[in-house]
């Protein structure tokens, strides 16, 4: 098991980084958008192989669902976008490369250096989804039902700008 | 973990049967293109332009308020799956959620934001 989980996570990382390249360096933006959903979906593959039930579903409803379809219906909405070739870098490829490269080489040291790592990430998450729908049915009532309030106060914002602008 | 091999095998299966008649269809079929098959498909007509136009604004406040539910139906989830300890009490406050939200889709409809003019 132990085995099959690390094969998955390397799998899935490539995937990730790969689509996540192919994401910033594609000429042409509608294959761009595609392969941001290769990219969000594999990361909810990540979620699942630390149990994050929950984190794995919102992340394919909200971002490989909702995110995506607003970029891909803002590409088309958009004339002059969508089959052209748009150049996706400028002349600072050494300078971003160094800044990347120095980023990642702080953060790896910065991790290999942490030695008090008091949990498993795997051993944290289970049954998270149930523990979480019991909670905000009982202790968070008030909070959950303001989430409502404010998904609401959010769309009628959004029809009332996308009505003025109509007019 | 282990319920999430299903998932894993209906995406390979998924994805190889999309690859398996692409690539069988490019096996078989003759490679004879010209002017007219190449054009966009439009039935009895010559099309005009390209098939990558600009789509009507509109079809956006149908996306923006489709994103307002995704998000509902992310706290629909969690729910669903307590819902078997809670009972009665839970359903009831997940109705008075929907509700409120259920006054957005009002608002739109009364706005006309969801008319197609």
């Amino acid at each position: 098991m132990e085995h099959q989980i690390s094969s998955a996570f390397w799998v899935l990382s490539f995937v990730i980084l790969t689509s996540a390249i192919l994401l910033v360096s594609l000429k042409n933006v509608f294959h761009c958008a595609l392969f941001m959903v290769l990219c969000l979906f594999s990361v909810a593959g990540i979620f699942i192989l630390l149990d994050a039930e929950f984190l794995a579903a919102a992340q394919v409803l909200i971002y490989v669902g909702a995110v995506s379809i607003l970029m891909i219906f803002a590409i088309m909405l958009t004339n002059n976008l969508t089959n052209r070739v748009i150049k996706q870098t400028n002349e600072n490829g050494l300078v971003s490369l160094f800044v990347c490269l120095s980023f990642a080489v702080g953060a790896i040291m910065l991790i290999s250096k942490t030695h008090s790592w008091n949990y498993r990430a795997n051993e944290l998450g289970h049954d998270n989804s149930l523990i979480l729908g019991k909670y905000l049915m009982t202790e968070f009532m008030l909070p959950f039902e303001v989430i409502s309030v404010l998904l609401l106060a959010a769309m009628i914002g959004a029809i009332a700008l996308a009505r003025k602008e109509r007019s | 973990m282990s319920e999430y091999l299903s998932i894993l095998i209906f995406i390979l299966i998924g994805t190889g049967i999309v690859l398996f008649t692409f690539l069988l269809s490019r096996l078989i079929r003759p490679h004879n293109p010209y002017h007219a098959k190449n054009l966009n498909y439009e039935c009895a007509e010559e099309p005009v332009g390209n098939s990558w136009f600009q789509f009507n604004n509109r079809f956006y406040i149908f996306a923006l308020i489709f994103v307002i539910f995704d998000v509902e139906v992310i706290f629909l989830f969690p729910w669903a799956v307590a819902f078997g300890q809670l009972g009665l009490f839970a359903l009831v406050e997940m109705v008075i959620f929907i509700l409120i939200l259920f006054f957005g889709i009002f608002y739109a409809w009364k706005k006309g934001a969801l008319k197609w003019v």
